[in-house]
């Protein structure tokens, strides 16, 4: 049941990814409303698969690769649809819901099984690690695709050619604006999250910190994102380098989300 | 019963004539009323504006009723024809409903897309309106005219993008900044493009502006005219670090700004976008600033390209309004057409005689016992009721006095003949 409801929410994304990628080319003033509305309506079902499948294992479902990526997607969408309805910005879900979908694919792909935890991670930290992280994660996630948003719109005034979709795109400023305050949200809770994640490996391991893997890219990406905030405040930093800086920091997030378990050994891979 | 439409516009006609015809003020009425009374004239309606003077009317016979408007407006304007009359166009019927649908979706104007004629026409029409010189035909035109001009602005790109230098300037910084009320606007210089570019960002919210200009006088006449601060041209560069709009436009022959200097304003700024417009010639700002981060600058000659490509634009567009146009003419002919009687009196008859046969059927299948004397007698009687019921109508559709328009869409509503297909 729970991956019914999975299975719809992953095609109401990717309906709402075709109609934004076609948005993008159609000569239309306003991108059609109804993508928000099938990524709405595909978040609600996929609250849905998440609540259920947290009933079926009796854990919270944020334990696999899988179960990860479903939630991480979740999160994005749930960013993207606030900042919609905030900023109405109707060509904002051409950009953002692909990486919504992208992330929930991965999540697709990847083993479903229901694995019962190890003793070590059977602790209420877990709820509050996931949570801080993949909201962390998502609020980048979304920054990543403003950045390239500012970066197109950018472009277009520098280069002086002014029809298209520079007439769809919002002006740089509030694009700016909207990746700065996502930065602002977002990196506080990968701040939490690394600080629960040491204190519950404190609890589990009997040490705060090992320079596992995970917990380094981790602190890479922490780094990247201080210093965005860091050089905004005190050089004036804004706008392209903002925006360029904005993707190098999603980078480092896929990398330590997917990368790492993939390609590293960490006690993070499941 | 036709539609005729009697003109000139900025296309035919010079300033001169077209002022020469003009119905300004007070003349707008008599002139109207005078139009309405000319014999062969049944409806009639008077636009008149800087670009053009247009009469509409419903009339009887359009080549004399053509005529008559041209001799009228001789006699009106106290201006021979022979001056005046090569400056005319005259649209008959299809032709006459295509021209008012295009002079409403503004495919006919000096700017084509541009939205003031059509607040103009209706303006018109709303004024013969209430001085009753317009009918039935009139008045479903201009609904159409309205209808087919939202159609052409929301179905086609006609009207967006500007078509203006000052506007262009405005549509940018709009595509820079968020709110342009808290945003500052120094006019360095003066110029007509500048002061036009810096009143339509005045217009769109601009609260705080600021004018430097080598001459003291012109300076201070400005600040007043916008309700702008003056400061003193020495100091242009030190106000750099508060201004977000630059408007440029000194005759300086070397350039005001360059590079570094504008590098060192952007570090003092922490970067705030800065949008310059360089309406000078030769330019007064180095063109490399525009490699800055944050900095965007245009030259007039930019500007002017954006309006060329955006008035390419509204010409592409333009073939599509036309598509629709020709659509809409379409429709409002077959309207045009069911207006004459005979056609209706024709359905309305059919419409009866179907009725009471359809009743007849049915009542002699209810009853099979009936002889076929009895049959025919019934249906004597129904024909019967039916022809007196229709006599009336039938004489007040074939009467051809002033009210029969009026009485062809009535009878139609009555009777559901509308052959309208849209409502």
């Amino acid at each position: 049941m729970g991956t019914l409801f999975f299975e719809f929410a992953l095609t109401c994304y990717f309906a709402a990814t075709i109609i934004g990628i076609i948005d993008l080319f159609r000569g239309q003033k306003e991108p059609s409303p109804i993508v928000v509305w099938i990524t709405a309506a595909g978040f609600m079902l996929h609250l849905a698969a998440i609540i259920i499948r947290y009933a079926v294992a009796g854990q919270i479902p944020i334990t696999s690769m899988h179960e990860s990526a479903s939630f991480f997607a979740w999160c994005t969408a749930l960013i993207y649809l606030v900042l919609h309805f905030r900023y109405r910005i109707g060509i904002l879900g051409s950009f953002i819901i692909p990486l919504i979908f992208l992330i929930m694919l991965a999540s697709a792909m990847l083993p479903r099984v229901i694995k019962p935890l190890t003793p070590a991670l059977q602790s209420s930290w877990l709820l509050f690690h996931t949570t801080f992280a993949f909201l962390g994660f998502a609020a980048f996630t979304v920054a990543f695709g403003v950045g390239v948003m500012y970066l197109i719109q950018e472009h277009h005034l520098k280069a002086k050619r002014l029809t298209g979709l520079f007439q769809r795109l919002p002006d740089i400023q509030v694009l700016d604006e909207i990746s700065y305050r996502l930065i602002t949200f977002g990196f506080p809770l990968l701040t939490l999250a690394i600080i629960t994640g040491a204190l519950w490996a404190q609890d589990a391991w009997g040490t705060y910190w090992r320079w596992d893997p995970k917990e380094t890219w981790s602190l890479i990406t922490w780094i990247i994102y201080a210093m965005v905030l860091h050089i905004r405040l005190v050089v004036g930093w804004r706008g392209r380098r903002a925006a360029l800086l904005c993707i190098v920091g999603f980078l480092a997030v896929l990398f330590t989300f997917f990368g790492v378990n993939f390609l590293l050994k960490s006690v993070h891979s499941f | 019963m036709g539609i005729l439409v009697v003109g000139l516009n900025h296309k035919t006609a010079s300033v001169d004539i077209r002022e020469r015809l003009a119905f300004n003020g007070p003349k707008l009425e008599e002139g109207l009323r005078g139009l309405h009374a000319l014999p062969d004239v049944h409806e009639a309606a008077l636009l008149s504006t800087c670009n053009r003077v247009e009469i509409y009317a419903s009339v009887r016979a359009a080549d004399s009723a053509a005529d008559q408007i041209k001799e009228y407006l001789a006699a009106f304007h106290g201006a021979p024809r022979a001056e005046f009359e090569a400056s005319l166009y005259c649209h008959v019927d299809a032709d006459a409903i295509r021209h008012v649908f295009r002079v409403a979706a503004s495919l006919d104007s000096m700017v084509v897309g541009e939205p003031q004629i059509l607040g103009q026409l209706k303006d018109t029409f709303d004024y013969a309106l209430t001085r009753k010189t317009t009918g039935i035909i009139l008045n479903r035109l201009m609904k159409k005219a309205i209808s087919t001009a939202k159609r052409v602005r929301n179905e086609t790109h006609i009207a967006e993008n500007a078509v203006s230098i000052s506007f262009a300037a405005v549509e940018l910084a709009r595509k820079i900044f968020t709110e342009l009320s808290t945003k500052a606007v120094m006019l360095l210089g003066a110029g007509e493009m500048a002061e036009l570019a810096a009143r339509h960002l005045v217009t769109n919210g601009v609260q705080n502006i600021r004018i430097a200009n080598r001459t003291y006088e012109r300076c201070c006449e400005l600040a007043e005219e916008f309700c702008g601060m003056p400061v003193r041209f020495d100091d242009y560069l030190s106000q750099m670090v508060n201004v977000d709009i630059l408007i440029c436009s000194t005759g300086a022959p070397t350039y005001v700004l360059l590079k570094d200097q504008m590098q060192k304003i952007m570090r003092e700024r922490r970067n705030r976008p800065v949008f310059i417009i360089d309406i000078s010639v030769p330019r007064n700002i180095d063109p490399a600033i525009n490699d800055l981060d944050n900095v965007y600058l245009y030259h007039v000659d930019d500007l002017q390209q954006v309006v060329d490509t955006n008035k390419q634009e509204r010409q592409k567009e333009a073939a599509k309004a036309e598509e629709i146009i020709h659509e809409e003419v379409g429709k409002f002919e077959r309207w045009l057409a069911s207006l004459d009687s005979v056609p209706l009196i024709i359905a309305l008859r059919d419409k009866a005689t179907g009725i009471k046969q359809d009743e007849l059927e049915k009542f002699v299948a209810k009853h099979p016992g009936l002889d076929q004397q009895t049959i025919a007698e019934i249906d004597y009687l129904l024909s019967a009721v039916v022809n007196k019921m229709l006599h009336y109508p039938t004489v007040a559709l074939k009467e051809t006095n002033g009210d029969r328009d009026a009485v062809l869409s009535v009878v139609k509503k009555i009777y559901g003949l509308n052959g309208d297909d849209d409502e």
